[in-house]
């Protein structure tokens, strides 16, 4: 009986320890070090051999071993680890953000511009002056970074990150499929119908989706930002100012009846993609393969999908510097676009923020600072030439490329940028659902009714404005 | 099993023999049983009670909301019962269970099972091997294989029929899930029906023979009402197990434009995608009544004339 005892009390004790040794893994944070080794996490979207590899091939390979030897030198042991995923955006800031809500989480976290605002408010991102103390503000960078860049990863007046990058979205075309359509290689639109009408010219050509204007929910943040909100800003709509969203506007109008004149009207697009799971990916596949004659995309397709470079393109067009042209995005009309501009885009960008949770928040802002060293840069350029954030940097490395100076040059000045603000995801979400009810047959006035109640349930009835 | 032993001299040297069966007593039968108690708590009781609280907030994954999260009473509730979009997700969720489960499954399970009864040998080995695998094979690769098989551009699919830029997917993504889970659950029923038609006993269905009746009306009048515990079974457990099933979103993801979007899915992509914790865990909470609801339906059938 004592035995039976024993074995009870040994099995209730099997089962406290084994909780609180459950309880002691989930309380050892990523910053635990034993014998004065520190250890420090990045997390990004982008992984080795899938979704922008080159910028995981840069941490692992350049930014890690370069910054434990750097600080090796001081005297300084550091382990830094890099957690790469390559998952939609939408399911990686569900990630960040369950890693963040339970008070874990990298110590150096990517997120995209837009999602600082929500971020912040939920407290799961800082200011950095208040996770490093004022050494994040006297930074000597800074001056090298323009405002509207460092806004892109701020919120309330306040840096919450680093931006990474910026960006600029334009037309591509294929200047092959132009050609068979009898369209000049130099293509210069200046207003939608001058886009349309080369689409129509391109429908006649055999086998050629004429145009992809990214519409629907399949494809989440792209839909808003290389479809709807460039278009808008051509009406001279913008979606939020003296704080205000724009509801049921001519702008949205505008917008919602060039979908329907692409998709439903004349069939230009293909509807069928745009509700397709994977949808934007074969819209690159399609470019790439020569099927799609024109697609509104960011730099981001020029030097991470249809580039060459071995290993860099998701989907490598090896023709790319000689088929593929780019232009800038025209107002409806000339003159019709925000500001009274000819030629509108859209930019956005991604950046590193430091987690609150660090247990080294200031090896962490070294670490960060260390990814925006000039060198860094060139290490990074030399994998995938991107736009850098700092201007001291784009004018040494982007006149090795075109494309990236003709954004740097022409397009970023005339850009606009998303109101950074916690509703914003909601309201894009409300305008990829009026292009996917205009794109499946739904009337325009249907549309833009479902889009101005979901957009008065989210930012509230005196914050709408229509016209 | 009823077979008492009896008392062993060892029993002798203790003073407190406790009277109950396993002569145990209150307290050491109660060290038995805590371990297996603060298992189920920490595991099953804390995080429903855990929903049943959540639900009643306002907590989002991000926002205002997640870090100062309100109590707003049955808000989440009377939202989501008001909602079309769960009216119709409940009604997208009645079709693929009716379809794919109860009559997709079972039926296709039981004349599976019926046309193998007799066979013997290779060819029922191979026949319920290839069921047997769609069952055993995980999910994601289901998912993957009805990918391959339904997709626009180089689907097995399209190339079979030559019917090139078909997007199945697309045009019937209801009709598709629905097969889609047939094909993933027949084997369950089959192998259930299997067992259980052969515990039908053969002199029953040789005085039914001889008495002229036809192959139907053995079926119906012998077969049917022996095995009604084993449909009933099945069909409790398909039911239950389609209605949650999320296996559909791999291939649809809800899409295009919430036409799969049954209740499992709803429940994601409010909670997780969407960030509406709150709301997700009050439709959980109205999912796990439905599915009591059930279960408790098919247990009133299945006491009946039992």
């Amino acid at each position: 009986m004592q035995s039976i005892l024993r074995r009870a009390l040994r099995g209730v004790a099997l089962v406290g320890a084994a909780s609180l040794m459950l309880a002691a893994c989930s309380n050892s944070g990523d910053g635990a070090e034993a014998g004065g080794k520190k250890s420090l996490t990045i997390t990004a979207n982008s992984i080795v051999g899938g979704k922008s590899s080159a910028g995981a091939e840069w941490i692992q390979n350049w930014v890690i071993p370069k910054f434990t030897e750097a600080q090796k030198a001081k005297g300084v042991d550091v382990e830094v680890k890099f957690e790469g995923q390559g998952v939609d955006d939408e399911n990686y800031k569900t990630k960040v953000s369950l890693d963040l809500s339970s008070g874990k989480g990298s110590d150096i976290i990517e997120l995209d511009g837009i999602w600082v605002g929500e971020f912040a408010e939920a407290g799961y991102s800082k200011p950095l002056n208040r996770v490093v103390g004022p050494d994040a503000d006297s930074w000597g960078v800074w001056k090298q970074i323009p405002d509207a860049v460092q806004k892109a990863m701020s919120f309330k007046g306040e840096r919450y990150g680093v931006p990474q990058g910026a960006d600029g979205r334009v037309l591509y075309y294929n200047k092959k499929l132009f050609k068979q359509a009898g369209l000049p290689e130099t293509w210069e639109p200046k207003s939608w119908d001058d886009i349309l009408t080369a689409a129509r010219a391109l429908k006649k050509v055999n086998g050629v989706t004429p145009i992809q204007l990214n519409a629907g929910t399949a494809m989440g943040e792209a839909t808003t930002m290389q479809g709807v909100l460039p278009m808008l800003a051509g009406t001279g709509q913008q979606l939020w100012s003296d704080g205000k969203w724009a509801g049921n506007t001519a702008g949205l109008r505008d917008v919602l009846n060039l979908y329907k004149t692409i998709y439903v009207d004349e069939k230009l697009g293909d509807a069928t993609l745009q509700q397709e799971t994977a949808g934007r990916d074969t819209s690159f596949a399609e470019f790439a393969q020569g099927k799609i004659g024109i697609l509104l995309e960011g730099d981001y397709f020029w030097r991470s999908v249809i580039n060459p470079a071995k290993g860099v393109g998701t989907a490598p067009m090896k023709d790319r510097d000689t088929a593929v042209g780019y232009v800038k995005i025209p107002a409806m009309a000339a003159g019709k676009g925000v500001n009274g501009q000819d030629y509108v885009s859209m930019s956005g960008g991604t950046g590193r923020v430091l987690n609150p949770n660090s247990k080294n928040p200031q090896l962490a802002w070294e670490l960060l600072q260390f990814m925006n060293t000039p060198e860094a840069f060139e290490s990074r350029a030399a994998g995938t030439l991107s736009i850098s954030p700092r201007d001291d940097v784009n004018k040494k490395l982007l006149a090795s490329d075109k494309m990236l100076s003709y954004v740097n040059m022409e397009v970023l000045p005339i850009t606009a940028y998303r109101p950074g603000l916690a509703q914003y995801p909601q309201v894009s979400a409300a305008l990829q659902q009026a292009t996917l009810d205009v794109v499946t047959g739904k009337s325009v006035d249907e549309a833009v009714t479902t889009y101005t109640n979901a957009l008065t349930d989210a930012v509230g009835d005196d914050h709408v404005v229509t016209n | 099993m009823t077979t008492i032993v009896g008392p062993r001299p060892i029993r002798k040297r203790h003073r407190h023999r406790a009277d109950d069966v396993a002569g145990l007593g209150r307290v050491r039968a109660v060290a038995f049983v805590t371990p297996a108690l603060f298992i189920i708590s920490f595991f099953l009781l804390f995080p429903a009670i855990w929903t049943v609280y959540l639900g009643m907030t306002n907590y989002r994954l991000t926002g205002l909301a997640a870090a100062h999260t309100s109590f707003v009473g049955f808000e989440n509730y009377s939202k989501a019962l008001a909602d079309p979009k769960f009216w119709s997700s409940l009604k997208l969720t009645v079709v693929f269970v009716v379809g794919s489960g109860i009559i997709g499954q079972s039926i296709l399970g039981f004349a599976l099972a019926w046309s193998v009864r007799r066979m013997a040998g290779w060819a029922r080995t191979v026949l319920e091997s290839v069921v047997l695998a769609a069952w055993v094979i995980p999910g994601s690769v289901h998912a993957f294989l009805w990918v391959a098989l339904l997709d626009r551009r180089s689907g097995t699919l399209n190339s079979l029929l030559n019917s090139p830029g078909k997007a199945w997917l697309i045009d019937d993504p209801m009709t598709m899930i629905i097969l889609f889970n047939i094909w993933v659950g027949t084997a369950f029923s089959m192998q259930l029906f299997s067992s259980a038609l052969s515990a039908v006993p053969p002199s029953h269905l040789e005085s039914a023979r001889m008495a002229g009746a036809s192959a139907w009306q053995q079926l119906r009048d012998v077969v049917l009402p022996t095995i009604r515990g084993h449909i009933l079974t099945n069909t409790l457990m398909i039911t239950l197990w389609t209605f949650n099933t999320f296996g559909p979103y791999l291939l649809t993801a809800g899409g295009p434009n919430d036409r799969t979007n049954i209740l499992s899915v709803y429940i994601y992509k409010t909670a997780i995608p969407g960030g509406r914790l709150g709301v997700g865990a009050a439709l959980s909470m109205l999912m796990l009544l439905i599915n009591l609801a059930i279960a408790l339906a098919y247990m009133r059938v299945g006491r009946r004339k039992a």
